[in-house]
């Protein structure tokens, strides 16, 4: 009987890991292809089956003036743009969740879940609602087309999912730690990033995960906000489309896109099953 | 060196946390609060950490304003309730700590850390985790942590009440030692408890609480012998003192139409009326020639027995210090060792106690 429910464990695991893992493999092997190759009928493995071709790859690095798609500017806009707004929003919204985890703030009928929920707020509304005011606002600024007027708006996207998850996990944190750092000689901000901080990095990690992965996946603000100046991975991608759909650039282009993410996502993991807060209270 | 607290009050909502607390501690002693849960024994601890703010009063430490300086430069030393420490830390680091806060250098702080894991019995384990430390062991690195500092002031908030009982008996008696050796003539240590046990095992000078206010104080002696009022006499009992509603009319004490006796030789010049009549559980011995009681319940508890007696409206608890079965409904005779009689007022205030009072 055990015997079988292993068998049918790594079954449904295998099934669920090809499920996730073909796209990728289908997408990487369209990136090797022509325009024959795509056209001509389901083929999957290179050499055997159809004669691979970089032509995908390349149109990403050519310059467009030689027909291609440069998008090594963009995709470096789209790093540091995501980085720091992510950045920011991290330590803004882990020291504004600190305070609402911490301290209670009264205002006439406004208390900390208001203030909680006011940043929370921010993300409730349709993106498109946000659109024009946002446009408006940043002309007025002179930052429309500008990566710093896009890094201000992702922080305002960014910054609530911060704040929410970092709320949530500094009330996990016993109230008695910063107390006892106080006791041992720390003053408040000593208390904060020499105990605190230390003991959060598991809810650091996952704030900012979700924030790299919301700030590098935006394509709606990125494509209203920016014109010619500067531009963004996801909107030079859409603009690889022409009246011959490039299949195989676009695969490649997808692959290259979401491979940060893969690595990050690779390089925080073993971080986050740590669990680092047990043993802190019993 | 004297810690002051002058007429400490705070009420943040309805309830009172502090109630007007004025005490005054010595540096060499240790004093125990009494109280049970929500009394303002943490508040009161928290208060002199100076993490918690007051109403009014004062905290005066060595003839200075103690208010005024905030926590991380009280050099108090505190361990609660919950184990806790550092858990990014291990052991050696958790109990360097406050060491390396105050920037002392590296082999003082290697000296002064390891006579502290040595005191606590935790040799071998500096590199280990805190995650990976047993209850008991979490609470020495945290009691190690506070011994380090060498405060002035040490707070204990019930350090014992989360581990298992046999090791709370260890580790209270290694712990009384720890306080005992180190406490020398300049600090002062305040150690918070539920237990009654603990805190006359501690040996210090009680000072019981309730509701924020202090009922009584005094050494564990005379807290136990004399204790104020009925409140007082429940909180420093385990199990509680049996309070028996009667009268006294003409030279005898009436409980109920059966159990009736005469006044005790220590209760003089008493009149007649309505009074509270205290007894502890262990005052009262089995006894053919006594009054008759139903049993309710019968626990054997270690080497005791406790049985929970009824008699019409009379519920009373004794100890047999033996370890002996009853059937639940049989009946049992009993009686009342009177010179350990206390007696107290409608009001619930001692009037007379089989101890000499002061």
């Amino acid at each position: 009987m055990r015997t079988f429910y292993l068998t049918l464990k790594y079954l449904i695991i295998t099934l669920w890991s090809l499920f996730v893992i073909a796209p990728f493999l289908w997408a990487l092997s369209t990136s090797f292809k022509d325009f024959n190759s795509v056209t001509g009928g389901a083929t999957y493995i290179p050499w055997l089956q159809f004669e691979p071709s970089l032509e995908g790859w390349k149109v990403l690095v050519r310059s467009p003036a030689k027909g291609g798609v440069d998008i090594i500017e963009p995709y470096f806009n789209s790093i540091f743009v995501t980085c720091t707004a992510s950045l920011i929003s991290i330590i803004l919204g882990t020291l504004a969740a600190y305070a609402l985890s911490r301290f209670k703030f009264k205002a006439g009928f406004i208390k900390n879940n208001d203030i909680t929920f006011f940043f929370i707020s921010q993300r409730i509304m349709p993106p498109i609602v946000l659109s024009i005011p946002f446009f408006l606002m940043l002309g007025f600024l002179g930052l429309l087309d500008n990566l710093f007027g896009l890094i201000l708006v992702y922080i305002v996207l960014l910054m609530p999912i911060a704040v929410w998850i970092m709320v949530d996990f500094f009330n996990k944190v016993p109230q008695e730690i910063d107390e006892t750092a106080l006791i041992d000689g720390c003053n408040p901000y000593q208390a904060f990033f020499k105990v605190v901080v230390p003991n959060s990095i598991p809810g650091l990690i996952v704030a900012g995960l979700f924030c790299i992965i919301f700030g590098w996946i935006d394509f709606f603000f990125a494509f209203i906000l920016t014109f010619t100046e500067v531009q963004l991975l996801p909107v030079k991608i859409v603009a690889l489309n022409s009246s011959v759909t490039p299949w195989w650039s676009l695969s490649a282009s997808a692959l290259v896109s979401v491979a940060p993410l893969i690595v990050v996502a690779f390089i925080v993991e073993r971080y986050l099953s740590k669990g680092n807060l047990s043993g802190a209270l019993k | 060196m004297k810690l002051v607290t002058d007429n400490l009050t705070f009420k943040p909502e309805k309830e009172y946390f502090l109630n007007k607390v004025s005490l005054e501690f010595e540096a060499g002693k240790l004093y125990t609060l009494l109280g049970r849960t929500l009394s303002g024994k943490t508040s009161l601890l928290k208060t002199i950490a100076g993490l918690q703010p007051i109403d009014t009063g004062n905290i005066i430490f060595e003839g200075k304003d103690f208010s005024t300086i905030p926590v991380w430069k009280r050099n108090v030393a505190m361990v609660y309730q919950q184990f806790i420490n550092y858990p990014h830390l291990n052991v050696f680091d958790n109990i360097a700590f406050p060491l390396k806060q105050r920037k002392m250098k590296t082999s003082d702080i290697e000296n002064e850390v390891s006579v502290a894991i040595h005191k606590v019995g935790l040799l071998g384990f500096e590199k280990r985790k805190i995650q990976e430390l047993s209850g008991g062991q979490q609470q020495r690195v945290a009691l190690a942590r506070s011994l380090v500092k060498k405060a002035k002031i040490l707070l204990l908030d019930e350090p014992l009440v989360n581990l298992d009982y046999k090791l709370r008996e260890d580790l209270r008696n290694e712990f009384k030692n720890i306080f005992t050796s180190d406490l020398s003539a300049n600090s002062i240590l305040l150690y918070a408890s539920t237990d009654p046990l603990e805190a006359m095992q501690l040996n210090g000078d009680i000072i019981v609480l309730d509701e924020g206010e202090i009922l009584q104080s005094g050494t564990a002696k005379d807290v136990f012998e004399n204790p104020t009022n009925i409140k007082v006499s429940e909180i420093t009992n385990d199990p509680a003192m049996n309070i028996l509603k009667g009268s006294i009319d003409s030279n005898k004490i009436i409980l109920n139409e059966n159990v009736q006796f005469k006044i005790p030789k220590h209760v003089k010049n008493i009149q007649a009326g309505t009074y509270h009549f205290g007894i502890r559980a262990s005052d009262m011995i089995l006894d053919d020639k006594g009054f008759d009681f139903n049993i309710d319940i019968s626990e054997i508890s270690g080497s005791e027995t406790f049985l929970h007696l009824h008699q019409n409206e009379l519920n009373i608890v004794l100890l047999i210090e033996e370890v002996k079965n009853f059937n639940e409904n049989d009946k049992v005779k009993i009686n009342f060792n009177l010179d350990k009689l206390y007696v107290f007022d409608g009001k619930g205030d001692l009037l007379f106690s089989p101890f000499k009072m002061n």
